[in-house]
């Protein structure tokens, strides 16, 4: 393969090309935000688009939201250097999507106005309420957004070969100043279009790629599968025929098994309890509109992950496991090295600015989610007691957001070089252990209580945190190649070693307990007052949408 | 857009409670969690399966069953499958079951019928 000897810094494609790609696309969601903010008047068109968004438009947004640069760079090449475990990865990805189908989407668009919160506080004591899940929203997307950041510098490093650290932190910069633009000016709706933009652009040049990988091996899946197996053992890899089988990845220790079944309960768990996803569920006008939204979102997302199937096994054949290593990025690189194998310097351009698009949509959509949590939960449920003017409330969003868009630009910078998906899987046990048993109680067990609620949330956070600091992630995971150098933790100096809980990843301890702490939380605490007459509200609300948040007619 | 209001006229609509009270409803809450809470603890069920099996049986997922195409792959594809089916089924179920007896309470409730 040609690309065996590329040099560390990937001098392939054309920066310039790359730039101008991806200043097309910035330019055109520019316009697009510009023209959406004009009717941006009230709080349900700033943080709500006014609900006016098509269940297939929304559930775009949905797939434009979900499959960020983590997910397509990141399970592509897994799948590259890992084969059968960076598929595992997707699948967890995909099936989570049911439990939002099933249990949340129609319910919560029923029930709630702007956030998650709303839900939880349709019966159950306000104040408390909502501040616990205004912060288990920021911390989820505090993580997310760290994570989508520290991606954009390393794909900046990756594409234009620049690795100076000041360089990188001008990226970052530019990042977060697009995206306060973005989510200043178009609101909701703004932000939803770029999204829709940016999914319709992801699974368009992974669709072309994908057949075009599809009809060089002649449809015939076994002999894609065959030829990365053949690349592998050309290029010395131990094991090659382990491309096609579990455990390469997750390795098969007993604590590694528990490790990968950890991570497989948080990621079918944590979706549903996104606070950016669920926030989608209040752009449609209806419940049916909801439901419709994710099965359009769980049809783009599957294919989509079947085309990374596809297309990770391509560039381990294609392009070859030696260099996708040896290029800036590594795995996270694979993707993009097979759009150049494939399509030379345009292609490659196409899938780089899609990438950067990518990060731009996702961040912004954190961004407004963390901004309508905090203004519509914490300062004018809790602090002004929902004494304050419509207006005033948009106003400390738009605050907000620039608040956090600076918060995201520093925190950004100093993320670079960290472990993107740890951040990730970070943001999916918190979701999934903080989030999602609070939903699911007080949508389906009448006698859930305030109390129950604030256990469940706090105990799901703070037992995720906690257990996240005192894991290898952080600190004391010896690399095994050079035990004396670099650890393979956050904590790069190996003598530094405060780990006691032996695995990477929470879930499979604080979900369970979280959801444990729910039922004893109710069952010692009391009802409110008026818990019933709320409760039966509630039911009949969530199911048949009568009273629920209308569209606003423009 | 006209929104639940205070439309008190002749015949005025039904209070929640009495909704809640009503066989319909009730009727209507059963049928909707007779069919989630199965679907969804199957759902679940399969998923486990597949990873469990995937972190302690890689034998057997490794076999091949045609060229390099292994048990574990057509597992996973599986999931795809029966997700995109469970996906189509609801949403079938939803629009013609659901929404019937769903939307003739909220008229009801909204004083439309």
């Amino acid at each position: 393969m040609v690309l065996t000897a590329a040099p560390p810094t990937l001098e392939i494609g054309n920066p310039w090309v790359n730039i101008a790609i991806f200043a097309a696309f910035v330019a055109v969601t520019l316009v697009i935000v510009l023209r959406a903010s004009r009717s941006n008047k009230t709080a349900a068109d700033y943080y709500a688009a006014g609900r006016n968004f098509t269940g297939p438009q929304n559930g775009t947004a949905i797939a434009g939201d979900y499959l960020s640069a983590a997910s397509f760079l990141g399970i592509a090449g897994a799948i590259a250097l890992n084969g059968y475990d960076g598929f595992l990865y997707s699948i967890g990805f995909l099936v989570a999507w049911l439990v939002a189908l099933l249990l949340v989407a129609e319910s919560l668009r029923n029930t709630g106005r702007f956030t998650m919160a709303d839900v939880l506080s349709f019966r159950l004591r306000q104040r408390p309420v909502r501040m616990a899940a205004a912060l288990a929203t920021l911390a989820v997307c505090f993580f997310y957004l760290l994570a989508q950041m520290a991606g954009a510098g390393g794909l900046v490093a990756l594409l234009l070969g620049i690795t100076a650290p000041a360089a990188q932190y001008a990226v970052v910069a530019v990042v977060g100043l697009l995206m306060i633009f973005y989510v200043l000016v178009g609101g909701m709706k703004g932000t939803t279009w770029v999204q829709i933009v940016k999914a319709v652009l992801l699974i368009t040049g992974a669709a072309a790629m994908t057949i075009w990988v599809l009809v060089l091996f002649g449809f015939n899946l076994s002999a894609l599968l065959g030829a990365a197996v053949e690349t592998a053992a050309a290029e010395g890899v131990e094991n090659p025929e382990g491309l096609l089988e579990p455990g390469r990845q997750y390795g098969l220790s007993t604590l590694s098994r528990i490790d990968f079944l950890s991570l497989a309960l948080a990621l079918v768990l944590g979706t549903a309890g996104l606070p950016h996803v669920l926030t989608r569920f209040y752009t449609v006008p209806d419940g049916k509109e909801a439901r419709r939204s994710v099965v359009w979102a769980i049809w783009l997302i599957g294919t989509f992950y079947l085309f990374t199937l596809v297309l990770g096994y391509a560039a381990g054949a294609l392009v070859g496991p030696t260099a996708i290593r040896s290029a800036p990025g590594a795995a996270n690189s694979a993707a993009l090295l097979l759009a150049y194998e494939l399509g030379g310097t345009l292609l490659l351009g196409f899938i780089a600015a899609v990438a950067f698009a990518t990060i731009l949509a996702v961040v912004a959509g954190l961004a407004i989610t963390a901004a309508t949590s905090f203004a519509h939960d914490v300062y004018a449920s809790v602090i002004k007691r929902g004494q304050v003017a419509p207006d005033g409330e948009v106003r400390v969003a738009r605050i907000t957001v620039v608040v956090i868009g600076v918060v995201a630009i520093i925190g950004g910078m100093f993320a670079i070089g960290q472990n993107i998906a740890f951040l990730v899987a970070l943001a999916f046990a918190v979701a999934a252990s903080a989030n999602l048993p609070t939903i699911v109680y007080s949508l389906f067990w009448r006698r859930f209580n305030t109390r129950g609620a604030l256990w469940s949330m706090y105990g799901g956070l703070i037992s995720c945190v906690v257990l996240i600091a005192f894991s290898p992630v952080v600190s004391g995971k010896l690399n095994p190649l050079d035990p004396t150098g670099p650890t393979l933790s956050m904590i790069k100096d190996p003598a530094v070693d405060f780990s006691w809980f032996p695995l990477d990843n929470p879930g499979i301890v604080s979900i369970p307990l979280a959801f444990l702490l729910g039922i004893i939380g109710t069952l010692t605490g009391k009802p409110e007052a008026d818990h019933e007459q709320l409760a039966t509200e509630m039911e009949v609300r969530s199911l048949t949408g009568a009273g629920a948040e209308r569209a606003s007619a423009h | 857009m006209s929104i639940a209001g205070p439309q008190h006229t002749e015949g005025s609509p039904p209070t929640v409670a009495q909704v809640h009270a009503s066989e319909e409803f009730a009727g209507l809450r059963r049928v909707f969690r007779r069919t989630i809470f199965p679907a969804t603890a199957a759902f679940l069920l399969w998923y486990a399966t597949y990873v469990l099996l995937a972190a302690f049986a890689p034998d057997f997922m490794s076999t091949r069953v045609v060229g390099n195409i292994t048990v574990g792959l057509l597992l996973g594809l599986g999931q795809f499958v029966t997700t995109f089916a469970i996906t189509m089924g609801y949403r079938r179920w939803a629009d013609r079951t659901l929404d019937t007896t769903a939307g003739s309470l909220r008229a009801r409730l909204e004083g439309g019928a």
